[in-house]
């Protein structure tokens, strides 16, 4: 197996994948479901049920027409008992479909497909669609919708992305390891969609048993066009951008997307819910979570029903001291949560419990910049962190914009690395949305300029007409 | 549902940080300049250069403390970088500077090249470098006054070492040329030594190549300094010195080179940020220390290179790196 890796930028810290050889327990479904109407990247679903409705697992709770969507679906069997906004794990209040358990387990009926032959791309697509299925890796982007490229985009190469390169989490990895045939096949059922010819699953060399186990389960399969490589433990190694740019050399242009470059990205764990989704009919209702950090009594990887609040699991999994920081995610990139309300999503990969602490882990305060340019030669992106820090400290949007502000990955990277603990990665996240909000006004302006010229000229045409 | 007490901490990504802060690396500068500090103490005998070192240091604290207090400002004597400035300092002073000299270069120093610009990290020029060119063009008469390496001394003769005086080896090139000046080594091989163990005259840290390097190799293991600056730097003056005529393996060994290119022009606020503005700052800064040296009036242009060189920073750091997925290439401009 060849080693890839991206440069320059990225740093290495301490892995500290505590749940590694911690195989899969599945959590006891929650009492009380909480299913966010809209747990996707894209335009919001509308209820599909009512109060005092009966549900079954996998019932439709909500969709949307429009492209950029997927709908949810009961975790539980039971009753609707409200529908109203409930905290989620990004922070803010989302319309949630509130569930009681009758613990009855009852499934709605599953439609599965044997195998391939004969289906046609547009009928895969629905299925996945219909399944609900979003990315899992923590953007949760519909996966319908990166499957049905523009035309004129050829795809030629699929990347199963397992490179999983967050502190702390292992879900990824034990996915690999548990269910790799369920990972080939999803890999295999998108390259059909998309007639892509390649397939590759990239593992960063930490895991280099899932690798094995790929390489393996390929051989025995006597598949052709599938190809395993490892990837150097670096974070953010398992960046879309970082990925592709390590494995094919080829970078993926500022605003675009990784199929302009002839390339879809997918976490693992996405293409063994295509699988299931395909093969088995089952939409997403559950989800790996690695349940880790230094609070928990019983760290692990659980399957986790979706809706699931956190104060179940902190319930069955205990707390070993005073919880001080729950994060949802990832240390790097995860969100900070103020309550333990917030259920497991579609994006939740991780749910990390730290004590006290967390408090030398990420000191608040901030010290002077000292110009020793660390967050200029680990940015993964070749942005200059500390100017756009400054450019943003200054309201300075035109700059922000000029230095990329908007290319910004918002890996963690600079923050991490910053001796003087600016609070470098905040600011440009800031400096971004300011960026693209200043761009949509000016946008904006533009058009109502243009109308409104269109409309003199019309008036003056009038005017000549009817001299 | 148990009921927990809830006292969450909410803040932004990353959760984690690197555990080195800005003192540890300043811990780190200090740590590689003990070989030369000590060194330079044994070759010019204890005794006086000792006390030009505590003076310098202390009273660079002393400037720090009183400056932060009269710019109403956090005291920033825990990150140390006063330390640092002070040490450096002393380092480029000739052994024999009178105390009173090494209290206004260290006041001067830090409050003209710090303190009024914002303190760590918006100096734009080199502290310890814009003390020594205050006292250099001041008391020009004190800062050429070199006195010969102690060890030597004690070997050949009983006379004290502060009435016995010499020139540095730049110095006796400048004045009287280069074969002058293997004359009095004996060969070129005896020159190389004493350059590499610091047997020469010259300012306090800059004479023993060799305790230098071991300092410098330290930052660079330590990822304190990038390879780049003094890589480009000594690159650039021994290639320069080559094509001058002139040995270029003695033009990098002597002088204040090697305490330059690794401790003073790498000083992170008055050195580029960008990787490739690194390597030409390095390069502009070579090019006129071998131009001063050829055809300067001074000996030595190390000190003069490196503030002019802080100057043109703002122009080194527009040489931005490449932005993943931007193909086009545009100029930030402020």
């Amino acid at each position: 197996m060849k080693l890839f890796t991206y440069s320059p930028g990225g740093v290495h810290p301490e892995e500290e994948k505590l749940t590694k050889d911690k195989p899969f327990v599945s959590l006891s479904p929650p009492a009380i479901a909480v299913i966010p109407l809209s747990q996707h990247t894209g335009a919001s679903n509308a209820p599909t049920v009512k109060v005092g409705d009966y549900v079954k697992i996998g019932s439709v709770l909500g969709t949307s027409p429009q492209f950029v969507s997927a709908p949810v679906h009961s975790s539980v069997s039971g009753e609707v008992i409200a529908i109203e906004e409930r905290v989620v794990p990004a922070g803010n209040k989302i319309q949630s479909i509130i569930i009681k358990n009758d613990f009855k387990e009852e499934w709605v009926e599953l439609n599965s497909l044997r195998s391939l032959e004969g289906v046609k791309p547009e009928e895969l697509v629905k299925i996945i669609r219909e399944a609900g299925i979003v990315g899992l890796g923590g953007a949760a982007f519909p996966t319908s919708v990166k499957l049905t490229p523009p035309k004129l985009k050829a795809i030629d190469t699929l990347i199963a992305n397992g490179a999983e390169c967050e502190l702390y989490l292992t879900t990824d990895h034990r996915t690999m390891l548990e269910f790799p045939d369920k990972v080939i096949d999803g890999l295999l059922i998108e390259m059909e969609i998309v007639s892509a010819e390649k397939g590759i699953i990239a593992v960063e060399n930490n895991k280099i048993d899932a690798a094995e186990m790929f390489e393996n389960r390929i051989r025995e399969r006597d598949i052709k066009n599938v190809e395993v490589v490892l990837v150097k433990t670096k974070y953010p190694q398992g960046g879309e951008k970082q990925l592709v740019k390590a494995i094919l050399k080829k970078e993926i242009p500022s605003g675009g997307l990784p199929l302009d470059v002839g390339v879809i990205v997918q976490n693992v764990g996405t293409l063994k819910a295509v699988a299931e989704a395909v093969f088995e009919g089952r939409p997403l209702v559950e989800r790996g979570v690695t349940v880790s950090g230094t609070a928990v009594s019983k760290p692990g990887n659980y399957i986790v029903r979706i809706g699931t609040p956190v104060s179940d699991i902190i319930d069955a999994l205990g707390l070993s001291k005073k919880l001080r920081k729950l994060i949802f995610g990832g240390p790097m990139t995860g969100i900070a949560q103020a309550t333990i309300d917030a259920p497991v999503v579609k994006g939740t990969s991780g749910i990390l419990m730290f004590g006290e602490e967390a408090f030398d882990m990420s000191p608040e305060e901030e010290s002077p910049c000292i110009r020793c340019a660390s967050c200029i030669d680990s940015c993964p992106m070749g942005l200059m962190p500390t100017l756009i820090d400054y450019a943003w400290r200054r309201q300075d949007l035109k700059l922000s914009e000029k230095l990329k502000a908007t290319d910004c990955i918002e890996c963690g990277v600079c923050s991490y690395v910053c001796p003087s603990n600016r609070h470098l990665t905040e600011n440009i996240k800031k400096a971004k949305q300011g960026v693209i909000k200043q761009n949509k006004i000016e946008a904006a302006k533009q058009a109502a300029f243009e109308k409104l010229k269109a409309q003199q000229e019309k008036k003056r045409a009038e005017k000549e007409a009817q001299k | 549902m148990k009921a927990y007490m809830i006292d969450l901490m909410v803040t932004a990504a990353p959760h984690v940080r690197d555990r080195r802060k800005t003192s540890h690396i300043m811990r780190d500068v200090l740590i590689s300049l003990t070989p030369a500090t000590i060194g330079s103490l044994v070759i010019f005998s204890f005794g006086h250069p000792l006390g030009v070192i505590i003076v310098s240091v202390i009273s660079s604290v002393i400037a720090e403390y009183i400056g932060n207090f009269f710019f109403r400002k956090k005291s920033t004597l825990n990150d140390l970088s006063a330390g640092v400035t002070g040490l450096l300092l002393a380092l480029v002073l000739p052994p024999s500077s009178p105390y009173w000299m090494v209290v206004i270069g260290a006041f001067t120093g830090v409050w003209l090249g710090k303190i009024i610009f914002g303190g760590i990290g918006s100096n734009p020029f080199n502290p310890a470098l814009v003390g020594r060119a205050v006292l250099m063009v001041s008391w020009p008469t004190f800062m050429t006054q070199w006195i010969k390496p102690g060890f030597i001394m004690t070997i050949s003769s009983a006379t004290p070492i502060d009435s016995v005086t010499t020139a540095t080896p730049l110095g006796i090139v400048k004045l009287q040329g280069y074969s002058t000046l293997i004359g009095y080594f004996g060969s070129r091989a005896n020159l190389y030594k004493a350059l590499f163990l610091g047997n020469v005259g010259g300012s306090l840290g800059e004479t023993s190549a060799l305790l230098l390097l071991i300092g410098g190799i330290y930052l660079l293991v330590r990822k304190v300094i990038d390879w780049r600056i003094p890589v480009s730097y000594i690159g650039t003056v021994f290639v320069l010195s080559w094509l001058f005529g002139r040995d270029p393996i003695f033009s990098i060994l002597a002088g204040g080179l090697f305490l330059g290119a690794f401790f003073m022009a790498t000083d992170y606020s008055s050195s580029p940020i960008t990787p490739k503005g690194k390597i030409f700052y390095g390069v502009f800064i070579g090019v006129l220390t071998a131009l001063i040296r050829q055809f300067g009036p001074y000996p030595e242009g190390v000190m003069f290179s490196i503030i002019i060189g802080n100057a043109f920073v703002p122009y080194f750091d527009k040489m931005v790196p490449h932005i993943y997925g931007v193909f086009q290439k545009k100029e930030v401009k402020e």
